[in-house]
C-alpha cells in the first residue's frame, strides 16, 4: 500500500542531503565554549567518537534488517551480550597472550576474540530469524511481540550458562592506559574502537555502494517485490544481512565489554534502549542515518555527562525529541517506510 | 440492568461465563472464603492487575499498538499517591490530590510520546515507549529524595483503611470487619467500576472505530476517522487507567518502589497476562490475570522442587531455579503468540459456535 509513494521526490532528491551531516560538526564545535578547556573538550570529543562508533557498529545490523525486511528486531540487544560474554570463553586460553606487553599479542587475542563472537552471534542470528521471525514477516504486531519473548529468553539463557553476576573484564596490558598529545589525554582503547568502528562504516559503505550484493541490499530495500520480480531470492538475502548484521552486535558487545570492563546480563537491554534512540534519530533503516545518530548520541551523552551529570540520562530522549520535531521520520528517512 | 452494565457485550460462551462468575464471587466474597493475610493479598493484587492488564488490552487488542511505557504510567499513578501519602500525611486529601497530580502527568506523558510517534509509524511508538521507560526507571531510582530510590517509600493509609480500624464492634460471618477489609473493598469496588467503565468504552462508536484502525488503518483513514487523533485519545485513556490501578496498588500495599512498579519484569507479566487471557476482548484480562498470578506462586515452588530434585545434574538445577521463572515465561508467551493468538477467551468462544 505504501509502493505509491516511492515516486515523491525522485531523482532530485538523490542528491546528497548535506543537512543532517553538518549536524555533528556543529555539536562539537558549540560544545566547546561549553566545557571551556580545549584539552578537556578534544578529551570528551575523543570518548565520545569512540562510544559513537562502537554504538553504530550494533545499531547498523538492526536498521539494516529493517530497511531491507520490515523486520525490527527487539532480540538485537540480546546478541549484543552473547557476543560479549562469548569473547570471555577465550580469556582463560588466552591468558598469556592478553597478559603479554605486547602490542601484536594483545592485538591478536582481542581479535580472536571477535572473530569467536562474530561467529556464535551469527549462528546464533541465523537461528533467531529461521524459528522465531521467520512465521511472524509481515506482522508487525507479532514480530514486536516474539522478538521481545526472545530477547528475555536469550537473556535468561546468558545467566543459566554465565551467572548473574557482573564478570569484569580487565583490557590487555599493551591497550591499557593513555597516549598523551601536548596536553590532550587519549585513552589507547577508544583510538582502536575509532579505528575499528571506521573500518566497519567503511567497509559496509563499501559493500552496499560498490558490490553487486550491495546494489540488491539497496534495491531491496527500496523496492522489495520488483527485485524478486528480476529473479533475485530476497530471502536468502535477508538472512545474509541478519547474519551479517548479528555478527555485528556480537562485535559491538566484545568491545562494549572491554570499553566498560564488566559484563552483566542486563547489558543487551540497556543498550537495545540506547540502540533504538540511534536508530529512530537515524531514519528506520538508513546506515548513513545511522552512523550520524551514533555519533550525535554518544557526544552528547559525554558533554552533558560532563556538564551537568544530573541530566546525562535526559539528554538522549531530549536529542531523540529535537531531531524528530526537526524531521518527524528521522534524519533520513528510508523512501517507502 | 446486566445488559447496562457490562454495555451489551455478553461473554458469548458458558464456560467463559462461568469462569467470570467464578472469578467475580470469588474476589467479591474473597475475605469471607479465605482466610489469612496472604489469600487477601493475592485477591487484591488480581483486582488491581485487572485494571492493569485491560488497559493494556485497549492498545494491544483494541487499537493494535504495542507500548512498553504501561509499568511507567502504572509506576506514576504508584509513586503519585505514595509521594502524596509520604509527605503531606495520610489524609484522604492528599490521597486524591496525589492521584490527580499522577493523572495530568501521566496523560501528559501520553499525549506527548503519542504525538511524537503515532503519526508516524505502530512500531516507532514501540521503540520510543521502550526507550522512554527505561530513562524513567533509572530516572526514579536516582531521584531518591523524591522517591527514596531502590528502596522505595513506606507510607501510612488513611486511618479509616488501616488493620486497627473497627467497622463493628462484632463479627460479621466469623470476620472481623478491620481496615484492612475496607481497604479490600475501596481497592475491588474501584477495579470493578474502571473495568465496567473500559468495557463501555470499547463497545461504543468510539470503541468500534479503535477496532477498524487495528483491522485497517488505511481504510479506517479513508473512511474519514483521524486515526491519529483515535489513537492518542486511546493511549492517553489507557494511561490514565494505568495510572489508577498503580494508586488502587500503593494504597494496598502501603508502599511504592521500583521493583513493584516499574521494572521491566511487570511489563513482561502484563504482556503476557493480555495474550494469555485473549487479546482484544476486556474479559481476557480478567481470565489472563487470574489465571496467571494464581499459577505464578504454585509454579514457582513447583520450580523450586525440580531445582532440587535434580541437584546432581549438569545445568538442570540452574534452568529451573526459581529465579529463571522468566526464562520460561518468554518461552510459554513466544509459543502462545504462535499458537494461541486469540487467548483463552478466543478458545472458548471458538468453541461454543
Amino acid at each position: 500500500m505504501s509502493a505509491i509513494e516511492t515516486s515523491e521526490g525522485g531523482l532530485v532528491a538523490r542528491a546528497i542531503d548535506w543537512r543532517p551531516l553538518v549536524l555533528v560538526p556543529l555539536l562539537i564545535a558549540a560544545a566547546l565554549p561549553l566545557v571551556g578547556s580545549p584539552s578537556t573538550w578534544a578529551t570528551l570529543t575523543l570518548a565520545g567518537l569512540a562510544m559513537g562508533m562502537m554504538i553504530f557498529i550494533m545499531a547498523s545490523g538492526l536498521t539494516l534488517v529493517f530497511g531491507l525486511m520490515d523486520v525490527i528486531n527487539f532480540g538485537h540487544g540480546a546478541f549484543i551480550s552473547l557476543g560479549a560474554y562469548s569473547g570471555t570463553l577465550l580469556l582463560l586460553p588466552l591468558a598469556g597472550w592478553l597478559a603479554a606487553d605486547s602490542l601484536a599479542l594483545n592485538f591478536v587475542a582481542l581479535l580472536a576474540m571477535i572473530g569467536l563472537a562474530m561467529l556464535i552471534t551469527g549462528i546464533a542470528g541465523y537461528f533467531f530469524e529461521r524459528v522465531i521471525i521467520k512465521p511472524v514477516y509481515g506482522r508487525h504486531l507479532h514480530q514486536i511481540l516474539v522478538t521481545v519473548g526472545g530477547l528475555i529468553v536469550a537473556q535468561q539463557i546468558i545467566i543459566v550458562l554465565w551467572g548473574p553476576i557482573q564478570i569484569t573484564l580487565s583490557l590487555p596490558t599493551a591497550l591499557r592506559g593513555i597516549i598523551v598529545f601536548g596536553d590532550i589525554a587519549v585513552e589507547r582503547y577508544r583510538l582502536i574502537a575509532v579505528v575499528i568502528g571506521l573500518v566497519v562504516f567503511g567497509g559496509m559503505l563499501l559493500v552496499l555502494n560498490r558490490t553487486k550484493i550491495g546494489l540488491l541490499i539497496r534495491a531491496g530495500v527500496e523496492n522489495r517485490e520488483m527485485v524478486e520480480a528480476l529473479g533475485y531470492h530476497i530471502d536468502r538475502l535477508f538472512i545474509g544481512v541478519f547474519v551479517a548484521g548479528s555478527a555485528l552486535a556480537g562485535l559491538g558487545g566484545v568491545m562494549w565489554g572491554f570499553y566498560r570492563e564488566a559484563l552483566t546480563p542486563g547489558m543487551g537491554l540497556e543498550l537495545l534502549v540506547l540502540i533504538f534512540i540511534v536508530v529512530i534519530i537515524g531514519g528506520l533503516g538508513s546506515v548513513g542515518g545511522c552512523f550520524i545518530g551514533a555519533l550525535l548520541v554518544a557526544l552528547t551523552a559525554n558533554y552533558t555527562g560532563f556538564l551537568a551529570p544530573k541530566l546525562a540520562l535526559g539528554s538522549n530522549i531530549l536529542l531523540m525529541v529535537l531531531i524528530l520535531l526537526w524531521r518527524a521520520r528521522g534524519l533520513y528517512p528510508v523512501a517507502k517506510r | 440492568m446486566l445488559r447496562a452494565l457490562l454495555s451489551d457485550d455478553y461473554p458469548r460462551s458458558r464456560v467463559l461465563s462461568a469462569a467470570l462468575l467464578i472469578a467475580f464471587f470469588g474476589l467479591a466474597l474473597a475475605p469471607f472464603l479465605f482466610s489469612g493475610s496472604q489469600s487477601l493479598n493475592a485477591a487484591a493484587k488480581i483486582c488491581y492487575f485487572i485494571v492493569l492488564v485491560a488497559s493494556y488490552d485497549l492498545l494491544l487488542g483494541y487499537t493494535g499498538i504495542v507500548s512498553f511505557a504501561h509499568t511507567m504510567f502504572f509506576g506514576i499513578g504508584g509513586y503519585g499517591a505514595g509521594i502524596a501519602l509520604f509527605t503531606w500525611g495520610p489524609s484522604w486529601s492528599s490521597l486524591s490530590l496525589g492521584t490527580a497530580i499522577a493523572l495530568v502527568l501521566s496523560t501528559a506523558v501520553a499525549l506527548l510520546i503519542g504525538l511524537f510517534s503515532l503519526r508516524v509509524r505502530a512500531i516507532f511508538f514501540a521503540m520510543i515507549t521502550l526507550a522512554v521507560a527505561s530513562v524513567f526507571a533509572i530516572l526514579a531510582s536516582q531521584l531518591g529524595w523524591l522517591t527514596g530510590g531502590e528502596d522505595g517509600r513506606t507510607y501510612q493509609i488513611p486511618p479509616l483503611l488501616r488493620p486497627g480500624f473497627r467497622l463493628f464492634e462484632q463479627d460479621l460471618f466469623g470476620v472481623t470487619i478491620n481496615g484492612r477489609i475496607i481497604a479490600y473493598y475501596l481497592v475491588f469496588l474501584t477495579s470493578l467500576f474502571l473495568f465496567l467503565l473500559m468495557l463501555r468504552v470499547v463497545n461504543s462508536p468510539f470503541g468500534r472505530v479503535l477496532q477498524a484502525i487495528r483491522e485497517n488503518d488505511f481504510r479506517a483513514e479513508a473512511l474519514g476517522y483521524r486515526t491519529v487523533l483515535y489513537r492518542s485519545i486511546i493511549n492517553c485513556v489507557s494511561a490514565g487507567m494505568a495510572t489508577l490501578a498503580g494508586v488502587l496498588c500503593a494504597v494496598w500495599l502501603r508502599y511504592t518502589g521500583p521493583a513493584t512498579t516499574l521494572s521491566f519484569d511487570i511489563m513482561l507479566d502484563i504482556l503476557l497476562m493480555v495474550v494469555i487471557g485473549g487479546m482484544g476482548t476486556l474479559y481476557g484480562a480478567v481470565l489472563g490475570a487470574t489465571i496467571f498470578l494464581l499459577a505464578e506462586s504454585y509454579l514457582q515452588n513447583l520450580m523450586g522442587l525440580v531445582s532440587k530434585a535434580t541437584a546432581g545434574l549438569p545445568l538442570l538445577p540452574q534452568l529451573f531455579d526459581p529465579d529463571r521463572w522468566l526464562l520460561w515465561l518468554g518461552l510459554l508467551f513466544i509459543l502462545s503468540v504462535y499458537f494461541f493468538p486469540t487467548g483463552i477467551v478466543g478458545k472458548l468462544r471458538g468453541g461454543a459456535r
